[in-house]
């Protein structure tokens, strides 16, 4: 279909049947191909590597969603969006689904019309500044010119924090990371804040990464995550259970070294009604029963996608933190398979 | 024969719409509208639907909510506490400011390069073409990032001012500070201050209105002074001297006004992070200003060059016959015939500049774009109210522009005998 | 008569020139120094020029190009030249410059873009150069349905079906306007290409293709990007708004009030907003305006709004080469007894478009510079591009390099176009008079 899409359009008639609201799932089963909205380049959660394939965190979850649904991690189709378009995107059907560090907030939800499904990552907002500065603390940042991304989050609350600190700033609103962090190193900002994750990428990426410290208050919640369409419940359900697949596989040990062995069944009932060994939990969703192997297989259990992309040995490094399993100090936890 | 001419009176049949010239023309914008309308209807009952299934319909109250975002450059008085709508405003002037100022340099440096693009002096009129062909072959977004990132690379921080020997000092009599964060310019102070005006959306200084007033009156005396003066030269044949009393006249109350309100200048100082005090002009809004005057001006240089060139070579002779020099050919004779071709141009061009100040977005500068097509729409996902309002803005602040024009093409027009 | 000896008979001998008006001293004399004020402009210019020459060479040519990330390049400028200024690391442009240029194509698939930049020019030519064979159009013709191929890909059908679209509209317009008439005629005839493209053309396509396959890989819009992205958005906008703007241009020129404020209405309404509003329209509005479940890819929504943006502009120059035709053309076409389109074709249109040349071709290079701004609305031009590039931690902190060599394409592309339309101003200006 898609290759007459240009031609049609010559008429007027090039329309491309999209999404409709119902049947999210049996669209993408009858394209073949998963439309996962993702940013423009964010270090380590969505970027275009040297070839121009995505990579990071965020387009792992888009690969096990292709591997659970097709067996095929590579049928999916990233769209870059920006902050501006993304929700626009979501909600006339260009995308599936967003991956795209979107903070789930109670306005996002319930007033544009999306549906956030879990929580893949959870952020805060920091700040950096260089060392020489002198700073320790974000309260003693009175009247610095501080660099934010406008169209996010992080400019409310940057704004919110001033103003119950009772202090001053001045705002330098950058376009992107890239932009931003070139600002910051020219010193034409003495603060540069965004989620902390993205923070610690970006120190990485600095000329001299010792000389600039991240402060250690976090001035926000931001929990970021996969959000769908309003009202089409299966495909939500799809999203969710195969991001809460990818938790309870680090919860049970289970690997993409060890999955193909495991779904051959185990001792434990989990693992099997997860892998498909027993039960019939894939056919509920209307995928395959071994829908989280192929997940598994594909991208590896959470902690290997998060080791892989942003953790410690990666050139963002960041430590797990609040995204450690909840047997572990963390908050990441995953229903039961049951 | 001659009854064949008069025609029957035909019975009105279908096809004649067609095929009837008398009709056609009706017809025609009849079918033209109809399609039209139903093609409209159609989007707007499109967008209608697919917003209310969405839960937004389309409302303007979000323009006063709390637009919770701060904005660095302002021309009024604004806080992250006030609404979109204000915010919105806040970003409207500064498009206008930043428009204003690229109109005027662009003119400065399109007339000064299309004067300098004609002189004799061919490495001067090569450099002119050299500037004009560089700049208008390159986008304008790319000048833009170029001037945002030399000022930034180039320009020190503030930091570079601190200390017993600073990197970096202020200019002029340390009243002028130039960073890569902005230029601090002294700013006029009043310590017998008259205060400030509320007038509902913004404060005007009583201080500034009592100056222009004191301003006004002194230029009117002079004025009334110079026709006393017409009036007795005129009578007795001699002309009073009128240059000394006038410039007394306009000049004397108004430094008497400044020294009773205690006019002083404030300097920027070096206060923690930043430059305190001054009038800010922040680093987005110079880059942004440098490049559009900069990529304008070289079409106003062409402007300005085809404008002179059309004079005719007469007009030049003819001055040269009667003895005036070159220099005041140019501004007597030459450039106000110029003027006629070159206006129209001139005002095409300011209209070019104040869309292009869009590109505000792409480097921080709050401007309209950045107010309310970027941030407020983020934040309030009203996308249809916010770009539809922003194109209505345009549109006026465009229709507004192109009315001047044609009212002063109307006025300047060459009336032919 | 007198004696006239106090007048010379014959000729002086011409002597030569003084030697301060000829030659080297001459000339700088008379074009530099020919006066105090511009021998102080000379020096100054010269010192300007001298100053940012010397302050630009030594960084373009002390380069590096060998390099495989930034910090390379800064090891080796410290090895070579030891003190801690910059220097270019061209090293990026080595590294990435098929990036910038080809987008995200696959190396071996590289040829595709370049022969459609081939195709386009040739179909351009006999636009541009009236001196060759008028056959030539043919290939103007068969270039919109190959250019989208070659750029997008698929099988080979769907261009060729789509032409034939084209074949069968024309035949039934020929066959039904000698039966009905020809505005019946025309009628059917788009009625009968709309059914074919709507509703043949795609069970014809995929039969055909399953049985003779015969296709490019397909390319997805997404990985369009770099200067075939600009160089492609800035030829479908002309080629498709040229139609567009003859309409409106003829509309606004129209005696019917109603198809000449609604013409006018239109072309004021996209002059007067810039255009990065349209591009918002195109990513983010445009989806609202059609039916539930019905989308387009995203740059083709942009190609649309820059149309509509370019026929504005086009048709504006289209109206100032229609009111500068002479009024006695129209009155001849109308004393010949030619109908108002069949005037148009042959007399009218054939010179406002000649005459309206050179203003196509400057608003076809503000329309290539301006496919810059697509990148605010996070499409990959060449600047969205460098962003990635920068955005990779080989190349974190790389700015003029990247900046300076698409600028340099940019350069080269507009300035070339601007001259050909000067070329071509001449020329006409010279044919008319």
């Amino acid at each position: 279909m898609k290759k007459t899409v240009f031609f049609g359009a010559l008429v007027g008639a090039g329309l491309v049947a999209g999404a409709s609201a119902a049947a999210t799932l049996d669209d993408i089963k009858d394209r073949g191909k998963i439309h996962c909205g993702v940013t423009e380049g964010t270090l380590g959660f969505s970027a275009r590597d040297s070839e121009g394939n995505h990579q990071g965190f965020d387009v792992d979850f888009c690969r096990a969603l292709g591997a659970a649904i097709f067996n095929d991690s590579d049928a999916v189709e990233y769209i870059e969006l920006s902050s501006k378009n993304r929700f626009t995107a979501l909600s006339s059907g260009q995308v599936d689904l967003l991956y795209r560090t979107t903070t789930w907030t109670f306005s996002r939800d319930v007033d544009l019309k999306t549906t956030f499904v879990g929580i893949n990552y959870y952020d805060g907002q920091g700040f950096m500044v260089p060392k020489e500065l002198g700073v320790t603390s974000a309260k003693e940042l009175e009247g610095a010119t501080v660099c934010i991304e406008t169209g996010t989050t992080t400019e409310l609350n940057l704004a919110d924090f001033f103003r119950v600190n009772g202090m001053s700033y001045e705002p330098l609103p950058v376009g992107g990371t890239t932009e931003a962090k070139a600002l910051f190193e020219e010193g034409a900002c003495d603060v540069y804040t965004t989620d902390a994750s993205a923070l610690a990428g970006v120190r990485a990426a600095l000329k001299d990464p010792a000389a600039y410290i991240i402060l250690p208050e976090i001035v926000s919640k931001e929990p970021l995550g996969p959000a769908v369409r309003h009202g089409d419940d299966e495909w939500a359900d799809v999203v969710r259970w195969v991001q809460n697949a990818l938790v309870a596989a680090e919860e049970t040990g289970v690997t993409s070294a060890n999955v193909a062995e495991l779904a051959k069944g185990t001792d434990n009932p989990e693992i099997n009604r997860m892998l498909g060994s027993e039960g019939s939990l894939g056919a509920m969703l209307g995928l395959d029963a071994d829908f989280a192997v192929r997940a598994i297989a594909a991208v590896g259990n959470y902690g290997e996608i998060f080791e892989r992309n942003i953790g410690e040995n990666t050139p963002i490094g960041l430590a797990r933190g609040l995204n450690a399993l909840w047997t572990e100090g963390g908050l990441q936890y995953s229903p039961p398979f049951r | 024969m001659s009854d064949a001419a008069i025609p029957q009176a035909e019975r009105f049949k279908l096809s004649m719409l067609i095929y009837d010239s008398r009709y056609r023309s009706a017809t025609i914008q009849a079918v033209v509208l109809t399609l039209v309308l139903a093609f409209v209807f159609w989007i707007v009952n499109n967008a209608v639907t697919n917003l209310a299934a969405l839960g937004k319909p389309i409302r303007f109250d979000f323009l006063g909510d709390t637009a919770s975002y701060d904005i660095n450059q302002k021309l009024i008085e604004y806080s992250s506490t006030d609404s979109h709508g204000r915010a919105v405003l806040v970003g409207l002037l500064n498009t206008l400011l930043v428009a204003f100022m690229g109109c005027v340099t662009a003119t400065v440096i399109g007339v000064i390069g299309g004067v300098l693009r004609l002189s004799n002096n061919w490495l001067v009129s090569r450099l002119m073409v050299l500037y004009v062909e560089i700049f208008r072959n390159v986008p304008l977004l790319l000048w833009i990032f170029v001037c945002m990132f030399t000022l930034t690379a180039l320009a020190p921080q503030p930091r570079a001012f601190r200390g017993e020997n600073p990197e970096a000092t202020m200019k002029l009599w340390d009243s002028i500070a130039i960073t890569n964060r902005g230029i601090y310019l002294p700013e006029p102070l009043f310590s017998r201050s008259l205060g400030n005006i509320d007038i509902g959306i913004f404060l005007i200084s009583v201080d500034l209105l009592a100056i222009l007033a004191v301003l006004g009156a002194g230029i009117f005396a002079a004025r009334w002074n110079s026709k006393r003066a017409n009036a007795i030269q005129t009578a007795t044949g001699d002309r009073p001297k009128t240059l000394g009393v006038n410039t007394a006249l306009i000049v004397v109350p108004v430094l008497a006004l400044l020294v009773i309100l205690g006019f002083h200048i404030g300097k920027p100082a070096l206060a923690g992070f930043n430059f305190r005090g001054g009038i800010n002009m922040s680093a987005p809004l110079i880059a942004l200003w440098l490049g559009l005057s900069l990529y304008t001006g070289t079409y106003i240089v062409e402007a300005v060059r085809s404008g002179i060139q059309a004079v005719n070579k007469g007009q030049t002779e003819a001055a040269s016959a009667l003895g005036i020099r070159p220099g005041r050919t140019m501004s007597l004779v030459v450039l106000p015939q110029a003027m006629r071709i070159i206006i129209p141009q001139l005002i095409s061009q300011y209209l070019n500049l104040t869309k292009n100040s869009s590109l505000a977005i792409a480097i921080g500068y709050m401007d309209l774009v950045s107010t309310l097509g970027g941030v407020t729409l983020n934040q309030t996902g009203r996308e249809m109210e916010c770009i539809l309002l922003l194109m209505a803005i345009y549109l006026t602040i465009s229709l507004l522009i192109s009315g001047g024009m044609n009212w002063y093409n109307e006025r300047v027009k060459l009336v032919e005998r | 008569m007198a004696d006239l000896s106090y007048v010379r008979l014959e000729m002086l001998p011409q002597k030569e020139p003084p030697r301060s008006s000829v030659g080297v001293q001459g000339w700088m004399r008379i074009n530099l120094f020919s006066s105090g004020a511009n021998t102080i402009l000379t020096i100054v210019a010269a010192v300007l020029v001298l100053m940012i020459l010397a302050s630009i060479l030594p960084w373009i040519f002390g380069g590096v190009w060998n390099a495989s990330s930034l910090s390379e390049c800064r090891e080796i400028f410290a090895e070579r030249y030891g003190n801690g200024t910059e220097y270019a690391c061209w090293a990026v442009i080595k590294d990435r410059w098929h990036q910038i240029i080809f987008g995200y194509y696959a190396p071996d698939q590289y040829w595709r873009p370049v022969l459609g930049f081939l195709l386009i020019l040739l179909a351009f030519a006999p636009v541009l150069f009236p001196k060759l064979p008028s056959q030539m159009f043919y290939i103007t013709l068969a270039s919109i349905f190959i250019y989208p191929w070659l750029i997008w890909g698929g099988t080979i059908w769907s261009p060729i079906i789509a032409a034939l679209g084209v074949a069968v509209g024309y035949g039934v317009y020929v066959l039904a306007s000698r039966a009905l008439g020809s505005l019946i005629g025309l009628l059917l005839g788009c009625a009968a290409a709309i059914l074919w493209w709507s509703a043949i053309s795609g069970a014809l396509t995929d039969a055909l293709s399953s049985t003779i396959p015969a296709s490019l890989e397909t390319m997805s819009s997404l990985n369009l990007a770099g200067f075939v992205l600009s160089i492609t958005i800035g030829i479908v906008a002309i080629a498709a708004s040229l139609p567009l703007a003859i309409v409106l241009a003829l509309g606004r020129q129209s005696d019917m009030w109603i198809v000449n404020k609604l013409c006018t209405g239109f072309i004021e309404i996209i002059r007067g907003v810039p255009l990065i509003t349209l591009l918002f329209v195109a990513t983010v509005l445009l989806n609202y305006f059609l039916p539930r479940g019905v989308e387009f890819d995203v740059i083709l929504r942009v190609m649309i709004l820059v149309t509509l943006f370019t026929a504005a502009y086009i048709a504006e120059v289209i109206r100032g080469g229609l009111a500068a035709l002479p009024k006695g053309q129209y009155e001849a076409a109308d004393a010949l007894g030619l109908t108002y389109w069949q005037a148009q074709r042959l007399i009218i249109l054939p010179q406002a478009l000649k005459i309206s040349i050179p203003g196509i071709v400057s608003n076809f290079i503000s329309v290539f510079k301006d496919t810059t701004l697509v990148s605010i609305v996070a499409l990959n031009d060449p600047l969205g591009i460098a962003n990635n590039i920068r955005a990779n931690s080989d190349w974190n902190g790389i700015v003029w390099e990247l900046y300076g060599f698409i600028g340099l394409i940019f350069w080269i592309f507009c300035f070339s176009m601007s001259r050909y339309s000067m070329w071509l101003e001449r020329r006409l200006q010279t044919g008319h008079h």
